[in-house]
C-alpha cells in the first residue's frame, strides 16, 4: 500500500476533486472503492487501477508522475535527470522549509516534476511530468531549473520534448524567483522550437497559473485530458471578482479546445498511441 | 526608510504618475497606435511610436487612469489577452523597422475574468514571453508602480528592467498572499514583508538592474533622468552584435536558479 496523501489533508477544492486512489485507499484503510466525482459511483480500485485510473464513466482520476512516467513510456526506457536538485528557503518565507518536508513525506519526490528521457512506442524523447501530491505542482526555481535543463539538453541532442503539467502556479514561497522561472523556461522552449524540435504539451488536471501563462502554452501540439480544469486566473478566483457563478464546463479541456487553444483531447486510452504517431510523424532523417 | 507595506501603499498611491504620465514626461512625438488587429483595443495598455531624442522608439505602456471614470475606462490598468496581443504586435513592428521597445509596467495584474479566460489570458502572456525573449531588437522594462505577477512579466522580459524606488514586483499580491497564508488578506502588511518584494529585493536579488531614486526628486526630474539613461543604455544594446544581445537576454532569466548568488 501507498501512503503517499497520507500526511496531508486537502486544503482546497482542486485538491479534493483530483484525489487519487492512493489517497482514499490510505484514508478509508483499504477500503476498496473509491467515489467518482463525475457519476458519484463507488468504482472499484482495482478495476481503477485496470484502467489507468479512469472511471467507466470516462472520468479521470489525477495521475502521480511516477505512475504516468510507467503508463506512458516503453517499459524500462525511462532514465531520470537531474533528479537530486532541491528547492532552497531563499527569501527565508515563513513555513516553506516545513512544506516542502510535508510535501517530500506526501509525495515521495523531491522536487514537483520529474524530468529524463525515454522513449514512447519506440521514438525517443525528452520526458517531463509535473507531480501533484508536491504543493499542487507549483514551479520554484528547482521545478524551473530541471524544466530548462530538459529543454536544453532536448535541443542539444535534437530531442523532442513531451511535456505533461499538472500545477497550481508560480510558487509563492519563494517569491519573485518563482515568477522569473516562467521567462526563463519560455525562453528554454524558444530555443528548443528555432533549432526545429517538437514539442508537445500534454494538460492535466489542473493546470493553472504562471504554468498556463508559460510552458503549458507553449507547444507546437497543445493535448489536454477530458475534463481537465486549465486556465489562468482559478475559477474561485474569477467567482470571487465577478461575483457570479461559472458557467458549467467552464475552463475544462473541451472548453478549451472550442475556443481555440487546445489541439485535441487526448483521453487515457489511446494516449500513448497517439504520442507515438505524433512523435513518428516528426521524426527527422536527417537526425543522427 | 520605508517598509515594505509602505511601499505597496506609495506604488498604489492616488496621483502616482500612470504610464501615459512617463511617455508624455520622458519623449516628444508620441502618437498612439490601437488594436490588436484580432479582437479588441484594450485600453490598459497603451503603445504606439515616440521619438527619444532624434531617436524613433517604440513605447508601450500599462495606464491605470487618473480619477475614477478614467480608471473604468482603463478597467484599473488590468490587462485582457487582447492587451498583450496589441502590445506583441506593436513590438513585432517594432523588429521590422529596428526600433528599441521600451515598456512601462504598473498592474495589479492581468485581468480575471470570464472573457479573459475565453480568450485565452494564459497563452496571451506566455506568447509574450517567448517572442519577447527572442525580439531581435533592445527591449527596455521600467517598473513603475505595480508589478502583479504575470500579468507585469508579460512587458518585463528585457535586456535590463529597471525599477523605480517605490515601485514593487510580486509573484502575488501581499492580500492574495495574505490570505493563502492566514486566511486573512488584512494581513497584508505581513505578507508585503515576507514577499521580499521591493526595489532594493530585486536589485539583491538581480531580478533589475537598477532602482531608480525618487526620494527628493520630483516626477520631471524623474523623467528627465529617464531619458538620458534610456538615451545611453541604448545607444549601447543598439551597437552589440544581435545574437550576442539575444544571448545576454537569455541568460539574463537563465540564472535565477536554485543556486543562485545574491548580489549585495
Amino acid at each position: 500500500m501507498q501512503l503517499q496523501g497520507f500526511f496531508k489533508k486537502p486544503k482546497n477544492e482542486l485538491e479534493k476533486g483530483g484525489r487519487t486512489p492512493a489517497n482514499a485507499m490510505a484514508e478509508a484503510h483499504a477500503e476498496p472503492s473509491e467515489l467518482c466525482p463525475s457519476c458519484k459511483k463507488a468504482v472499484l480500485l482495482n478495476e481503477l487501477w485496470d484502467n489507468n485510473l479512469v472511471c467507466s464513466c470516462g472520468h479521470h482520476f489525477r495521475m502521480n508522475a511516477r505512475q504516468r512516467i510507467d503508463f506512458i513510456t516503453d517499459p524500462g526506457s525511462f532514465c531520470e535527470m537531474d533528479g537530486d536538485l532541491r528547492a532552497r528557503d531563499v527569501i527565508e518565507f515563513p513555513g516553506y522549509e516545513k512544506k516542502l518536508k510535508h510535501a517530500r513525506l506526501a509525495s515521495g519526490e523531491k522536487e514537483a516534476v520529474i524530468c529524463g528521457t525515454g522513449t514512447i512506442g519506440g521514438s525517443a524523447c525528452c520526458l517531463f511530468v509535473m507531480e501533484p501530491s508536491f504543493m499542487m505542482g507549483s514551479m520554484g526555481t528547482v521545478v524551473g531549473e530541471k524544466i530548462t535543463r530538459l529543454f536544453e539538453y532536448a535541443t542539444a541532442h535534437s530531442l523532442p520534448v513531451v511535456g505533461f503539467t499538472v500545477s497550481g502556479g508560480a510558487r509563492m514561497q519563494e517569491g519573485i524567483l518563482s515568477l522569473m522561472q516562467m521567462a526563463k523556461t519560455s525562453g528554454a522552449v524558444r530555443r528548443h522550437s528555432d533549432a526545429g524540435n517538437l514539442y508537445i504539451a500534454v494538460l492535466t488536471d489542473p493546470t493553472t497559473g504562471g504554468i498556463t501563462a508559460s510552458f503549458a502554452m507553449e507547444g507546437d501540439i497543445i493535448l489536454a485530458e477530458p475534463g481537465a480544469l486549465i486556465g489562468f486566473a482559478g475559477p474561485r478566483v474569477i467567482e470571487q471578482t465577478i461575483r457570479k457563478k461559472l458557467p458549467e464546463g467552464f475552463q475544462r479541456a473541451e472548453f478549451l479546445v472550442e475556443r481555440g487553444f487546445v489541439d485535441r483531447i487526448a483521453p487515457r486510452a489511446g494516449q500513448k498511441k497517439l504520442l507515438a504517431r505524433l512523435l513518428q510523424l516528426h521524426e527527422r532523417r536527417t537526425a543522427q | 526608510m520605508k517598509t515594505a507595506y509602505e511601499k505597496v501603499q506609495a506604488a498604489r498611491a492616488k496621483g502616482r504618475p500612470s504610464g501615459l504620465g512617463f511617455i508624455r514626461g520622458i519623449f516628444s512625438d508620441f502618437i498612439e497606435l490601437h488594436g490588436d488587429r484580432r479582437f479588441a483595443d484594450d485600453t490598459a495598455i497603451v503603445g504606439g511610436i515616440a521619438r527619444l531624442r532624434e531617436k524613433p522608439v517604440t513605447v508601450i505602456a500599462m495606464e491605470k487612469g487618473g480619477n475614477t471614470k478614467e480608471k473604468l475606462f482603463r478597467n484599473f490598468g488590468s490587462p485582457n489577452p487582447e492587451g498583450y496581443r496589441k502590445a506583441l504586435r506593436l513590438m513585432k513592428q517594432a523588429e521590422k523597422f529596428h526600433r528599441p521597445v521600451i515598456c512601462f509596467v504598473d498592474t495589479s495584474g492581468a485581468f480575471c475574468g470570464i472573457g479573459a479566460e475565453e480568450r485565452g489570458q494564459g497563452q496571451a502572456i506566455a506568447e509574450n514571453l517567448v517572442e519577447m525573449m527572442g525580439l531581435r531588437v533592445p527591449i527596455i522594462a521600467v517598473l513603475i508602480g505595480e508589478g502583479g505577477s504575470g500579468g507585469a512579466l508579460a512587458l518585463a522580459v528585457a535586456d535590463e528592467v529597471w525599477m523605480l524606488e517605490n515601485a514593487f514586483y510580486s509573484v502575488i499580491s501581499p492580500e492574495g498572499c495574505a490570505s493563502i497564508l492566514w486566511k486573512d488578506a488584512k494581513k497584508n502588511k505581513e505578507a508585503a514583508e515576507c514577499l521580499k518584494l521591493t526595489a532594493e529585493d530585486m536589485k539583491r536579488m538581480r531580478v533589475v538592474e537598477r532602482v531608480i531614486p525618487e526620494e527628493g526628486r520630483t516626477f520631471p526630474e524623474i523623467y528627465a533622468y529617464l531619458e538620458s539613461l534610456l538615451w545611453n543604455t541604448l545607444e549601447e544594446k543598439e551597437n552589440r552584435d544581435l545574437s550576442a544581445l539575444l544571448d545576454a537576454r537569455y541568460q539574463r532569466f537563465r540564472q535565477f536558479g536554485p543556486m543562485q548568488e545574491m548580489q549585495e
